[in-house]
């Protein structure tokens, strides 16, 4: 079976990336590689517009399967070419499809090395979809490091700050916890009642998935351990505290297109893991079951949401602050997985679901934020926040989407913030009553930070010394209709979810059903 | 001899022609650019000859052994000699400025008819069943190597061809004396008939390998190919070499010789060796060697300053990792449904190793032609300077580390996972560890090449010759890592040949 959509949609960034690199050359390559890139991520969005509408709802189920088996035909490790979308990964494809194309478009100031920067770039959002729709556990995992090298190089290369030192942190806080997850994945694989590395059943394709198999398999390596590898990969990336400490780092450095993309939808591959490996693969195993240590996570969640609002309201740097409130909102991720509760009867998938909506949220919003942060820095010329004030008068545009950004933060009710917590709360708090009260707090942290740096960023009046100098502050310009566009395309989503959720809770919905069985 | 003998034998006749054809050019012409071409176009005949005893296109040449049962031109050898005429095609197009250069213009048909002569040898190494055989086929491959390292005549490179020479003469005793205690033991040369024999032959209990003059056998004939397959403890010649002798030489040794060693010894276990309670026994003494060969090759490389040393000690940690997927000898292997990957993901390894290594050393090659300057710092900047070479070393480097999409990756796993199918965990858990720490050393070279800023800051490229030869490598290399089941599919026609290797 091979519907080709799929393959198309993930590879179509890389292959013209290529091309660009080899073929634009001459006088005005720059500016071509930028039109063809960012043409490039605009047909890469239309593709994952059709995978997210193209998915039957009533069909439910794996769907635009691509299957070519004799991948790595080898015993040791069968692995194959299996790419799928079900209700839970077409949200998240049509994600980075709108975050790909505003992180390019946002990008359209790079003057610097502009051929290798567009690269790094479009192979960034390859890899990205690639784990989204993976359905073989090594293809998953190879997607899920090959994001490494591009962001890599964009922080490294085009970041500010402490660019290298970021960069590597970053590098090395995921590589080790990328090893700790190709050793559960072999793990998984030489367990003898399993021996596939299919992440999902296909009963058209004959294929039965490892969560089918898990059920009734004797495991070689405990399962406490294979689900500890796992979720150690998926703490670090999330990030949950204490392994969050690469984030504010590789946020603060970064440019501001790859904050956009780390921040929209890199943490999200962790979440994504979360429900479809570590919820997955381990509810009726023997021995160990993620109803086991679901509390506990309710904990740790708790604190990261605490710890992450504390730290974020003493930031005075706007980037470093956002980076800080994506720790505290991905801990509700977190909050949400732990809603499976401690039995299967427990279980809420109103929680699931609400982490699931939470990462498209945080996806979109803090995408916007980052932009707008990326938008005031690129005039003002620092993104320290007591040196700033009273911008409303000369950029109000960017001031009111700045709002906008901050009031889906804070989850205000009609923007998506709103419907993602909500959800969570309701889900989590029938099963983890007091991890969900101490974690409600986060949402008036997030009040605060969020509400605070706007009023001091954007009104009052602008401090006399040391500020920005009035050469500078006298020429402010506000957003122009470029700058307007990516802004644009990630509003947009957060009205739209946030007055009609059913658009993608729906959707959310089928493949937690799917998941949870 | 028969006709079908000759057949059998085509390719390595024809590659012993061509080393005579190239003599007899550079006789005639003073132009090194010619030599190359002809060398270079000639290769077509051997691989033609190779590809028709795969393909069987001219009649149905019989493969079967030849030459009074001393040689079996069987898919197992084919495959290896694709990987060597490859390697053979690439050193050609990367030397071919080299032997124009200057210092080089009086050896220059010398020096590729020598190449040509060693994989002639390598060839027959290959098809090689015979002890004697196999002795004879290696002296004919080392003999050339030597005068190749030496052949600037510079310090460094008398040194690096004497050392290569005497370490040559040593292990090839140490061989001598395990084919010697093996046939006094069976009475036989042949290893099909070394298998038999061992079969029926009484042994002794407790007693690894059945008997201690197998044992001691074993030890020895291990002991001769390590020197060849770079092996700790016997790598002490490689960084020497490598930095001594010309660069292409280097290339052509790390690549070409690995592969027609691991080959040979491959044949030896599986063939003579082959019985299911002497391969757990072999196993164990490839798994130790194995873990020993990655941990030191990949710790000494991490203080190297001088590139082409650096990639020596790489070389050295990439046969430790080979070895793991010769040690993994699946549990109860007679009988058992499934072969094992172990020998599968020895072949997809060194194949991708094969490109992978030849991209990065032509690279280098073509570098340090222009830079003269063999230390890591000369790299410093390479991305502004050059930034097609800088972009094949990347990729090169990530695929020597292994970095998830490119061949050295899925080769890794392939090869890790046949340890865990084997019951080695441990040395599983000692490979990943050991990538971890390669990492180290490999991104060092790499962050000099991205971030560093150069000293010299003038543009340069390379010549067009090495340049393709370089990316068809990394090509090939990319092919083979997005598409692993080209060469998995290739290598498990070639392996259906091994008696051992037949599923029960």
């Amino acid at each position: 079976m091979f519907d080709g959509l799929l393959t198309i949609t993930v590879f179509l960034p890389a292959a013209v990336a290529l091309l660009v690199t080899m073929f634009a050359r001459g006088e005005n390559s720059d500016q071509q590689i930028r039109w063809i890139s960012i043409g490039a991520t605009v047909v890469t969005f239309v593709l994952s517009v059709m995978v997210f509408v193209g998915y039957d709802q009533d069909l439910a189920g794996i769907q635009m399967i691509d299957y070519f088996e004799r991948w790595i035909p080898v015993d040791a490790l069968r692995s194959s070419y299996l790419l799928g979308v079900d209700g839970l990964s077409a949200p998240l494809v049509l994600l980075t499809g709108i975050l790909g194309m505003a992180a390019a478009l946002g990008s359209w100031r790079i003057k610097k090395r502009v051929r290798e920067y567009f690269l790094w770039l479009l192979l960034l959002e390859t890899a990205v979809l690639g784990v989204f729709v993976s359905l073989d556990l090594l293809l998953f995992f190879i997607f899920f490091e090959f994001e490494l090298i591009p962001m890599f190089m964009l922080i490294a290369i085009w970041g500010s700050g402490r660019p290298r030192y970021s960069a590597m942190k970053f590098v090395l806080f995921t590589l080790t916890g990328g090893a700790f997850m190709l050793v559960g994945i072999l793990a998984i694989y030489v367990t003898p009642d399993v021996n596939t590395l299919a992440m999902v059943s296909i009963p058209e394709l004959g294929i039965t998935g490892i969560p089918e198999l898990m059920a009734a398999a004797d495991f070689v390596v405990p399962a406490a351990l294979i689900f500890m590898f796992f979720f150690i990969a998926f703490a670090v990336k999330l990030p949950l505290w204490p392994l969050h400490s690469w984030l504010p780092d590789a946020h603060t450095d970064a440019p501001t297109a790859v904050s956009v993309m780390l921040a929209g939808v890199l943490l999200k591959m962790a979440g994504y893991g979360l429900l479809r490996i570590n919820l997955g693969f381990f509810q009726e195993t023997k021995g160990f079951t993620i109803h086991d240590v679901a509390g506990y996570m309710a904990v740790v969640a708790a604190i990261s949401v605490i710890y992450g609002g504390i730290i974020t309201i003493r930031q005075t740097d706007m980037k470093r602050l956002i980076a800080y409130s994506s720790v505290s909102h991905m801990g509700f991720v977190m909050l949400g997985v732990a809603a499976v509760g401690s039995s299967a009867a427990e279980t809420s998938t109103a929680g699931l679901n609400g982490a699931a909506l939470q990462m498209f949220t945080h996806g979109t919003i803090t995408g916007l934020a980052f932009l707008m942060v990326g938008l005031s820095y690129d005039r003002t010329h620092t993104r320290h926040i007591p040196h700033l004030g009273g911008l409303w008068k000369k950029m109000p545009l960017i001031a009111i989407f700045f709002l906008i950004a901050g009031f889906g933060s804070l989850g205000l009710p009609m923007l998506s913030g709103f419907v993602a917590e909500i959800m969570i709360f309701l889900g989590s708090f029938s099963v983890w009553p007091w991890a969900t009260g101490v974690a409600a707090f986060g949402v008036v942290l997030a009040a605060g930070y969020t509400l605070w740096m706007v009023q001091r960023v954007f009104f009052g009046e602008r401090p006399s010394s040391p500020g920005i100098s009035d050469d500078v502050y006298d020429n402010l310009t506000d957003a122009n209709w470029v700058d307007m566009i990516p802004v644009i395309a990630l509003a947009a989503p957060i009205f739209i979810v946030g007055i009609w959720p059913s658009v993608v809770t729906d959707m959310f919905d089928i493949g937690i059903q799917a998941v949870v069985r | 001899m028969t006709a079908q003998d000759f057949w059998v034998l085509s390719p390595e006749i024809a590659m012993a022609v061509l080393a005579l054809v190239v003599i007899s050019v550079d006789l005639v012409t003073r132009s090194m650019a010619k030599v190359s071409t002809v060398a270079f176009v000639g290769l077509a005949v051997p691989v033609i000859l190779t590809l028709n005893l795969w393909n069987g296109w001219f009649g149905d040449p019989a493969t079967g052994p030849a030459l009074f049962d001393t040689f079996e031109a069987d898919r197992f050898s084919l495959f290896f000699k694709f990987i060597l005429l490859t390697v053979t095609a690439g050193t050609i197009l990367a030397s071919a400025k080299y032997i124009a250069s200057d210092r080089m213009r009086d050896y220059g048909g010398e020096f590729v008819s020598l190449v040509l002569l060693s994989v002639t040898g390598m060839m027959i190494l290959v098809s090689a069943t015979e002890l004697i055989t196999i002795y004879v086929a290696l002296e004919l491959t080392a003999l050339p190597v030597v005068a190749l390292s030496a052949i600037h005549r510079s310090k460094q490179g008398v040194e690096a061809g004497t050392k290569f020479f005497v370490l040559s003469a040593i292990s090839s005793a140490f061989l001598l004396y395990g084919f010697a205690y093996i046939y006094g033991f069976t009475g036989s040369t042949n290893l099909h008939v070394i298998m038999e024999r061992l079969a029926v032959l009484p042994t002794q209990s407790g007693v690894p390998f059945g008997s201690y003059a197998v044992l001691l056998s074993v030890i020895m004939i291990v002991a001769g190919f390590g020197f060849k397959m770079a092996v700790v403890p016997w790598q002490m010649w490689v960084p020497d070499v490598y930095q001594g002798a010309p660069t292409p030489v280097a290339a052509f040794i790390s690549v070409a010789s690995k592969a027609a060693a691991f080959a040979v010894i491959m044949r030896i276990m599986y063939v003579a060796f082959g019985n299911a309670n002497l391969m757990q026994d072999w196993s164990g003494l490839f798994a130790i060697l194995a873990a020993v060969t990655m941990t030191l090759g990949n710790t000494l490389a991490l203080s190297q300053s001088n590139i082409k040393r650096l990639l020596g000690y790489s070389t050295i940690a990439q046969a430790g990792y080979i070895l793991v997927g010769l040690a993994s000898v699946p549990v109860n292997q007679v009988g058992a449904t499934s072969a094992g990957s172990g020998p599968q993901g020895v072949m997809y390894y060194l194949a991708g190793y094969a490109f992978t290594n030849l991209a990065v050393f032509f690279v280098v090659i073509a570098i340090t032609s222009r830079t003269n300057d063999d230390s890591i710092e000369g790299l410093n900047g390479l991305l502004k300077r050059s930034p097609l070479l800088a972009g094949l070393l990347v990729f090169g480097l990530l695929s020597l580390l292994g970095m998830p999409p490119t061949v050295g990756f899925m080769a890794k796993v392939i090869v890790f996972g046949a340890a865990l199918n084997a019951n080695l965990t441990w040395l599983a858990i000692i490979g990943v560890v050991n990538t971890v720490i390669a990492a180290y050393y490999y991104l060092r070279v790499i962050r000099a090449i991205v971030f560093e800023d150069a000293v010299d800051e003038s543009k340069f490229s390379a010549d067009k010759p090495i340049l393709v030869a370089a990316g068809l490598a990394a090509i090939g290399a990319g092919v083979f890592g997005i598409a692993p089941f080209i060469m998995l599919d290739l290598a498990e026609k070639a392996l259906s040949i091994i008696p051992a290797m037949i599923t029960g």
